[in-house]
């Protein structure tokens, strides 16, 4: 058609010809445009693929990473004969019985004599992580002959003091003093005077909260009247909103500091004040730390602390803050690698806890999954592509076995649950069971990949064995599955993945119970990783957030190694031909 | 019924053109052979007398059936579920369709050479040794060298590769994969070597040196060439058998059948006329 428009010897032809060229540039012109169109939609959708597992990737490090570090509390501890052996006869039993966590506690204890308060002292010790006696009780244990020395040893600080330092309990301001600061005892409660308004802005923030509350009591009231309360119950709440705008209206006027809002400490003189009560230069409060000595505090050398989180929303106390940071500022406070993390089993300490019982369970569960699935999952895929007549049974079976492949997996865990546990009469628990499950689970998939791998081998190669007289089996055997193993290890150890990441089954044949042993057998009861991370997900302590994200880092670690392997081995041992 | 008696009989009542009869003894003897795939009928009525120790080309169009006869002479149509065989077909004058005969066993005096190269994705040396092997033909190291060196140097392969025996045999050149695989049929010792097409897939100058040792063969083996070369049918074979559309047409000394063809179908497909 174009060519015409050079050709054509009539005008009307040639008319008609660039319409036909002009038509087909355009048509051109769409064509490309459409491939454009469509390079971008490919290119968004795999951005926006992209962005989500970066998301998913740095909130789940973002939140797992601190928990593989724990701060340890480095003390001298003295491990007097009287507490660890009273009777003195050094014998193993008496002293692997010994009270190690109340000898740590003690060696706490004496490093704050300011503390007597019997509550205060009990909080105190409970800096202290429940494992602390473990590392006590090692060191004894290891060398009797150190009783009655004094030992140096990390101990485990307790969740809430570890979370504390690694930033997740409360923000702290610092500012530090623009007066000169006159404290008026070193004990007890006293109070402070600056020749500056410290404590200015935070009324100010403190008396703009006192109005905000005036005016929703006040517009509270207007709401109940309308509503037909009792006139006694409108005027208590109109009179409580007058109070409190008495208050906010004193610009100078005193106000208390309570537990909703952000605590304020003043570190003055060596010594700690929580302030209770503040007004622009002045302010009184509990001495938390004594101070070295009533003198007054020059500009600079005192500061203003704030702790961002109201103490009644936190789980350290602001006592307890102002001890850890004085075992801080000493130097006492470690942080180390968490190896409790992966040598520990369950616990219902976070700070204990650790997750080497579920790869245990996990890792004796996929055995017994890998001997069952294998050899049946390959001899299964040989005979039903090599030797298996193609008729309606085998039609059938494979029909079957690619639904069984798309089974929901808490099904399998029913069936598991109603033939080995009821019928059988296994054990509850146990990663045998856990196995045979996951086994039947990921048969399917094996004979799949399998019966893939073994129809890509090139019939060239079967004629070439058959052709030389090799029997049918021979040829299967010496030839056809060695080309097809790399396939089939890569469908297994997919199907491994699978069965290392798969939870629902296993809830079903009670592998979800909370087991602190380590499992030694495959008939002790055991959890598996996504099953501990599924159980620690659901406790309420804040430290088990972390840990939940750290064990999905470590189970994730081992899927993107299984698959990683997958890959290596289909790259080494891919043939061509 | 003696054999020359018997081939008169069933020749005589074929309308196929009779050519001059085999010299020298009969090694493959094929009478009324009928091949079906499914419903289709891809061999009909075949007769023919294979001579020992010759080249016996099959030529024909593609879809003629020669390669489909070819693979019933070692029963390897025995894999394709759909494929049955009826007739006589005789090795030695023994059926080899007879139930009691071990079809591995066949293979094992049957050498097979395919169109594409197919050597095993092992070494060299496991390529040639492989057969020897699982028929238990040697019993020490120094019995399957020698097998795998004489096997090598019948299908004149081993001054190339005597030295990297070692190596994969899927990194020779095609011709050279194409001569391990003539060697790997021999290493067997057969009676009487298959080829479909060796050389379809090959250069002109390893086709010269398959055809060359072709000819230095047919002084042991009993040679069945199926080819859409007929050039090399001419140049290769002692006798010609011509198939078209399932049926054997033509079948006599090769010289005659491409000077004078008795069957215009023959002549029309020699000229280059069709297929």
């Amino acid at each position: 058609m174009t060519d015409m428009s050079f050709q054509g010897p009539a005008p009307a032809v040639a008319r008609q010809a660039t319409e036909s060229a002009d038509i087909f540039k355009k048509r051109i012109q769409q064509r490309y445009r459409a491939e454009t169109r469509f390079k971008w939609y490919g290119i968004i959708a795999i951005s926006f693929s992209i962005a989500f597992i970066a998301l998913l990737f740095v909130s789940i490090f973002a939140t797992g990473l601190p928990a593989f570090t724990q701060h340890f509390l480095v003390m001298d501890v003295p491990l007097k004969a009287e507490s660890i052996d009273p009777s003195g006869k050094r014998e193993l039993k008496e002293l692997a019985s010994a009270d190690y966590f109340g000898v740590a506690g003690e060696a706490l204890r004496d490093k704050f004599p300011e503390v007597t308060n019997r509550r205060d002292r009990t909080r105190l010790v409970q800096l202290l992580s429940n494992g602390a006696a473990d590392p006590l009780r090692a060191k004894v244990l290891g060398e009797p002959g150190s009783i009655g020395s004094t030992a140096k040893l990390g101990l485990p600080l307790s969740a809430n003091a570890d979370i504390y330092f690694k930033g997740g309990v409360t923000g702290i301001d610092k500012i530090a003093g623009r007066g000169v600061l006159t404290p008026s005892g070193t004990t007890g409660d006293i109070s402070l005077t600056s020749s500056s308004n410290e404590f200015s802005s935070r009324l100010v923030v403190i008396k703009r909260d006192i109005a905000e509350r005036a005016r929703q009591l006040r517009r509270e009231a207007d709401r109940i009247e309308s509503s037909g309360a009792t006139a006694a119950q409108v005027q208590q709440l109109r009179e409580e909103a007058r109070v409190l705008q008495g208050r906010f209206d004193a610009v100078s006027g005193a106000e208390a500091l309570d537990d909703r809002m952000p605590s304020m400490l003043v570190a003055v003189n060596g010594g700690i004040i929580k302030l209770t009560r503040i007004d622009n230069a002045t302010a009184t409060g509990e001495v938390l730390r004594p101070l070295s000595s009533a003198s007054e505090a020059r500009p600079g050398s005192w500061e203003v602390l704030t702790l961002t989180t109201p103490e009644s929303n936190r789980k350290v106390t602001d006592k307890e803050v102002v001890w850890l940071e004085a075992l801080k500022s000493q130097g006492q406070i470690e942080r180390r690698f968490n190896w409790g993390f992966f040598t520990a089993g369950d616990s219902r300490e976070p700070e204990l806890a650790g997750i080497r019982g579920a790869i245990t369970g996990s890792f004796l569960m996929l055995i017994v999954t890998l001997a069952l699935c294998v050899p049946i999952g390959v001899m299964a895929a040989i005979y039903l592509e090599e030797f298996a007549p193609k008729n309606w049974i085998t039609d059938i079976i494979e029909v079957n076995i690619n639904n069984l492949a798309a089974v929901p997996s808490i099904v399998f865990g029913l069936l598991g649950l109603a033939v080995f546990l009821n019928f059988f009469n296994m054990p509850r628990s146990a990663p045998f069971v856990g196995g045979l499950v996951m086994a039947l689970l990921v048969l399917p998939t094996i004979i799949i990949a399998a019966r893939a791998a073994i129809k890509a081998v090139p019939p060239s190669i079967r004629e070439g064995a058959l052709g030389v007289g090799a029997s049918h089996q021979q040829a299967v055997f010496h030839h056809v599955l060695p080309l097809a193993m790399p396939g089939i290890m890569t469908g297994t150890i997919i199907g491994m993945a699978h069965a290392l990441g798969e939870t629902a089954p296993l809830l079903m044949i009670g592998m979800i119970a909370f087991i602190v042993d380590v499992p030694t057998s495959f008939t002790d009861a055991a959890t598996v990783l996504p099953v501990q991370i599924y159980l620690w997900s659901d406790l309420p302590e804040l430290a088990f957030k972390a840990k939940t994200a750290a064990a999905i880092i470590v189970l994730l670690v081992f899927l993107f190694v299984m698959n990683g392997m997958a890959i290596y081995l289909r790259k080494r041992f891919e043939r061509r031909w | 019924m003696t054999m020359e008696a018997a081939t008169a009989t069933l020749t005589a009542g074929n309308d196929r053109p009779v050519h001059s009869a085999p010299q020298g003894p009969i090694k493959i003897q094929a009478r009324d052979v009928n091949v079906y795939y499914g419903d289709k009928h891809a061999i009909k009525h075949l007769d023919v007398d294979i001579p020992q120790h010759s080249v016996m080309a099959f030529i024909g169009p593609s879809g003629c059936g020669k390669s489909t006869f070819l693979r019933c002479i070692n029963r390897m149509n025995d894999t394709i579920p759909i494929c049955r065989v009826t007739g006589k077909i005789e090795i030695d004058r023994r059926d080899i369709y007879d139930p009691s005969l071990d079809v591995v066993q066949l293979r094992a005096h049957i050498g097979m050479v395919f169109q594409k190269p197919n050597p095993f994705p092992k070494s060299i040396y496991d390529n040639v040794a492989y057969g020897p092997k699982i028929h238990g033909l040697a019993r020490t190291k120094s019995e399957i060298d020698a097998i795998v060196e004489s096997s090598l140097r019948k299908a004149g392969l081993w001054e190339e590769v005597k030295d990297r025996l070692a190596e994969s045999g899927t990194g020779l050149s095609g011709g050279q994969q194409q001569r391990l695989c003539i060697a790997r049929a021999i290493a067997v010792s057969p009676d009487v070597i298959l080829m479909d097409e060796p050389c379809s897939a090959l250069d002109p100058i390893a086709t010269a040196k398959v055809e060359e040792l072709i000819d230095e063969l047919k002084s042991n083996y009993t040679i069945i060439i199926v080819t859409h070369s007929m050039q090399q049918a001419a140049r290769v074979s002692q006798r010609t058998a011509f198939f078209h559309l399932g049926t054997l047409v033509e079948e006599g000394p090769t010289d005659v059948i491409f000077s004078t063809p008795k069957d215009k179908r023959t002549n029309d497909y020699i000229t280059g006329r069709f297929g």
